[in-house]
């Protein structure tokens, strides 16, 4: 029995690591390469190690300037979605209400919905009511499209935290926004991280809504930018263009890992997938 | 009085409902507007409505049923078959192997979702392409070379949404493997049952609300992939990776008929509609 399932393990193992190997070649590459003063589209281990590649594209018009803006486009509309989704979950999550339901349901059913189809109509409204272009206007579609989810897991979170906390302070004076602000959302700090985290990162990889609702070069985000590689400059940099992926990658794995470690592996599929 | 807390209670919902009203829903009533009416980029003063003849016309445009034939062969492959039955085995394997190699595996898998879009794009791109890494490799067993990209470009779309989207169904029936009682299974195995029978007849049945939930979210995620094939293929070569995605957005752009791709828009958000009212009626949860 006990050799039964040594072996089992043992296959166990050869099978994932053989699919670990498959998925590690194209992150492979680009970590190869953006160290290889000769990168081409295969993996190889480079000759010589070299920083050449950061160094060329470490420059305000590649990689400050669409980093910068895509800073301030995610960190915007992440402010917005976590204050909205915040405010919305706690009725949710209080009071009892007839409408609390299909309210809930609706968010549900928008959280579903392929964001993707409704680009051209966005952008065909975004031109008649001038917010083409623009970065605030990006932000508030980000923020929009966005929010049911946040809702959604906001009021998850919040509905942990126990009420009987808040009564006592309620009985002391305070009001119902004095309460989520010094009680509901302090105790809820896991759940507001992930929350932020999580609309944070899906706006950071995030490349068709900047890709249609902006058009200025110099407003563009890392996530259309990196597209520059390509195109008028002649030959790819390929070496160049796997330094500036790893650049860009960099903070959204940071933050996922940060998050994970303190939540566990499926962290913010919980309430969405919960069944 | 009671009406009046009702307001004050509900007061916070404000700032969220409005934003979704006018960013969310504003624009998908727009789009169930001007699906119906000859929109142009360009060079026209008034659009004027044109009834069904944007849908009419789109049944009868090879280049649109090329697009969901597309769409349909990407999703099924990619989600249905790929993400869903890998995501499973991973989650599986996982439960039998050794801590390291089950941490390593997790960790490479989710890197590769947690990656932005773009750059998962241009990593299988490296991957695919003539002179890429996987050529290199079959040269190096000896067996013949292709041009992906250019022979099967709606396979290697196809894979590149396996890569990039397995660890969320990965993690999802990790989760569910968790929850089912260690005694039922070793009850199965004393009784003699083998793992693929133990896996069809106790695992698969019970995690079958997970298996659904999980189906329609990467349906739904599958459809509106865009950057992905975008930075790969731009949905060609000719229009051989252009699913309706891309497809919408060459009519609307590149060709300037904003009325005619938003009707394929609308489409495509009924699509999505449908799975999603299927998806809530499956999770059936007491909100």
């Amino acid at each position: 029995m006990a050799r039964a399932r040594t072996s089992r393990r043992l296959a166990a193992d050869a099978a994932l690591l053989l699919v670990a190997a498959a998925f590690a070649l194209p992150l492979a590459w680009v970590v190869l390469s953006s160290v290889d003063p000769h990168a081409d589209l295969r993996v190889r281990i480079p000759d010589g190690v070299t920083l050449g590649n950061f160094d060329a594209i470490l420059t305000p018009d590649i990689t400050y300037t669409p980093l910068l803006n895509s800073l301030i486009l995610c960190g915007g509309a992440t402010a917005l979605t976590v204050a909205c989704a915040a405010l919305a979950a706690y009725p949710l999550s209080r009071f009892r209400s007839r409408l609390n339901r299909p309210f809930l349901l609706t968010i549900l059913f928008a959280t579903s919905l392929p964001i993707t189809a409704i680009m051209v109509p966005v952008y065909a409204l975004f031109v008649r009511v001038n917010l083409i272009d623009t970065v605030q206007g990006t932000i508030l579609f980000f923020a929009a499209s966005q929010l049911p989810f946040a809702i959604w897991l906001m009021k998850n979170f919040m509905d942990g935290v126990p009420k009987e906390l808040e009564e006592a302070a309620w009985t002391d004076g305070a009001s119902s926004a004095q309460s989520l602000v010094r009680i509901v959302l302090p105790l809820m700090g896991p759940g507001l991280a992930v929350v932020t985290v999580f609309s944070f990162v899906m706006m950071w990889g995030n490349f068709f809504v900047p890709f249609m609702l902006l058009l200025t070069p110099d407003q563009m985000p890392a996530s259309v930018s990196i597209n520059d590689f390509f195109g008028n400059r002649g030959m790819v940099a390929y070496g160049q263009l796997a330094a500036f992926s790893v650049i860009y990658s960099t903070p959204v794995i940071l933050l996922y890992v940060l998050v994970a470690r303190r939540l566990g592996g499926g962290f913010a599929l919980g309430g969405a997938v919960k069944g | 009085m009671n009406a009046r807390r009702g307001i004050t209670r509900a007061l916070p919902l404000t700032p969220a409902v409005v934003l979704i009203l006018l960013f969310l829903a504003g624009p998908i009533a727009y789009c169930a507007y001007i699906a119906f009416t000859d929109l142009q980029l360009t060079g026209q003063a008034h659009a004027s409505f044109v009834g069904f003849a944007n849908f009419r016309r789109a049944f009868r445009d090879d280049a649109f049923l090329n697009a969901v034939w597309l769409t349909l062969v990407f999703t099924v492959l990619s989600s249905l078959v790929g993400q869903n039955t890998l995501g499973l085995a991973l989650a599986a394997l996982m439960k039998r192997a050794s801590k390291p190699v089950r941490t390593l595996t997790g960790g490479i898998v989710v890197t590769a979702w947690v990656l932005p879009e773009v750059v998962a794009g241009f990593l299988l791109y490296a991957f695919f392409r003539r002179e890429g890494t996987l050529n290199a490799i079959l040269d190096w067993l000896h067996l013949p070379r292709q041009n992906w990209l250019f022979t099967l470009p709606i396979l290697a779309v196809s894979f590149a949404n396996v890569w990039r989207g397995t660890a969320f169904s990965m993690l999802v029936y990790s989760a569910a493997l968790d929850e089912i009682p260690a005694e039922i299974t070793e009850a199965a195995e004393v009784d003699g049952a083998g793992g693929w029978r133990r896996m069809w007849h106790i695992t698969l049945p019970m995690i079958r609300r997970s298996i659904g939930t999980n189906l329609m979210l990467n349906t739904l995620q599958t459809l509106s992939v865009f950057g992905l094939i975008w930075v790969m293929t731009r949905g060609g070569p000719g229009n051989r990776s252009q699913t309706l995605p891309l497809f919408m957005y060459e009519q609307a752009f590149q060709n300037s008929m904003i009325g005619y791709g938003t009707a394929v828009a609308l489409l495509l958000l009924i699509v999505g509609a449908l799975f999603s009212v299927v998806y809530l009626r499956l999770l059936r949860t007491e909100v």
